[in-house]
């Protein structure tokens, strides 16, 4: 699966694009992303699979494209 | 105008329009130029802040003779020559839970042009318990995003700022332009398309943003569309609920300093008349005092703060402690200097007799 992220996730991650084994789920991402990137965990984002957004949890498949949005507040 | 789909009613249409644009920097600025250029009848521009040497990149209706003047004056004279026939009304202040509603009520839409999330919650919940369509914007460096929240979409569904992100965040996580840099015409361009929002619901033309979460990479000159879902969770709050609720929870109180002055200090800020001196003891509490101006019960502090003069606050209580955190809360909500009295009146009886 691909993985887009943005606004200040990319400074987190250090990267707006990165392709990975797929996880079995959302909640698996997110859990696996927070281990690797514990300030993830300040940082309230929602995900979105092919562009549509996910509330709760939801499975993934092999070629899904993932989206990481974090809120924004500036103006 | 001759353009397909946009004849003499969509102007009249424009002409009848009463739209609201809070904020009147980096997004307000060219939103308004754009609406008053498309003859959008009655707008009202809201923005507490002076002009800043800062603002100047990005905030193009200001010039450095601007410098330490209100916004709204100069955006609404900036405006007024582009198009005399326009009517713009100023709010030079800042949205607060208790003044949103109001300020909102008898606009058609509402245009989010703030750079905080406190008043993009205000905003967002004001919009919902009104019924107006609200045109979100925000920006973060090199991303801007545009949605349009509280107004149907083609499938007649109307989401909320809170479908994608239930509780208020921080501010301090996500930080401002002023904080960290943008490039002015990112912004611009958000700016622009939340007028260009405004254009279509208004005259009925096209298909809005509702529903679809937009987001533009200014580096890669890309845009990336979500489509959003509901969060069943999220219940409608009421007029009063919305009232009622703690506004400044998110802040952290911890943050803001008060100076706490001795008994001499308090005395003689207090005869120069320099201070409003507050009592924040609750009403039965002994002894009665002569020297202070008012008394808000630290109970009813939250309620009344707005009530209270623009001019430096001493607080004073018992023993000096609660008068600390009430001064930190006034100082949270007004922009005022705030001292506190150190050890309270046990401290001032035990000087002065």
């Amino acid at each position: 699966m691909e993985l887009l992220i943005f606004g200040s996730l990319t400074d987190i991650i250090g990267t707006n694009k990165q392709v990975l084994d797929t996880p079995v789920d959302t909640e698996m991402l997110r859990a696996s992303l927070l281990q690797q990137y514990p300030s993830l965990g300040k940082v309230p984002y929602f995900v979105a699979i092919n562009k549509t957004m996910v509330q709760g949890n939801h499975p993934l498949q092999e070629g899904d494209v993932v989206a990481l949005m974090p809120a924004f507040s500036g103006g | 105008m001759i353009l397909p789909g946009f004849g003499l009613t969509a102007q009249e249409n424009l002409a009848r329009a009463r739209v609201l644009i809070v904020g009147m920097g980096a997004l307000g600025c060219p939103a308004l130029q754009y609406l008053v250029g498309a003859g959008v009848g009655e707008i009202g521009i809201v923005d507490p802040d002076l002009v800043s040497e800062s603002n100047l990149h990005r905030q193009l209706l200001y010039g450095p003779a601007d410098i330490g003047k209100s916004k709204v004056a100069i955006a609404a004279g900036a405006m007024q020559l582009q198009n005399p026939a326009i009517q713009i009304s100023t709010y030079p202040i800042a949205i607060e839970r208790q003044n949103v509603l109001n300020l909102l009520e008898g606009y058609d839409l509402v245009i989010d042009a703030t750079d905080n999330f406190q008043a993009k919650y205000l905003l967002n919940d004001a919009a919902a318990i009104l019924d107006i369509p609200l045109i979100y914007g925000a920006v973060t460096r090199y991303q801007g995003q545009v949605s349009v929240f509280h107004f149907p979409d083609q499938d007649n569904i109307s989401y909320s700022y809170r479908d994608l992100f239930p509780v208020e965040p921080v501010d301090a996580i996500s930080g401002s332009c002023e904080s960290l840099g943008v490039i002015g015409v990112l912004p611009g361009i958000i700016g622009c398309l939340q007028a260009a929002e405004a254009i279509k619901i208004i005259t009925g033309i096209g298909k809005s943003l509702a529903g679809r979460l937009y987001t533009h990479d200014f580096l890669e000159t890309t845009n990336y569309e979500i489509a959003i879902q509901k969060n069943q969770q999220i219940q409608s709050m009421t007029r009063d609920a919305f009232l009622l609720t703690d506004n400044h929870a998110m802040i952290d109180l911890d943050e803001i300093d008060v100076e706490e002055v001795s008994v001499e200090t308090f005395l003689e800020l207090k005869n120069k008349g320099q201070v409003f001196v507050l009592d924040v003891r609750e009403r039965e509490e002994y002894p009665p005092i002569d020297f202070s101006d008012a008394q808000i019960p630290m109970s009813e502090l939250g309620q009344q703060i707005d009530s209270l003069p623009n001019k430096d606050i001493c607080v004073i209580c018992h023993q000096g402690i609660r008068s600390v955190y009430a001064a930190q809360q006034i100082q949270a909500k007004k922009n005022v200097k705030t001292y506190s009295l150190k050890g309270g009146i046990i401290a001032y009886f035990n000087k002065t007799t």
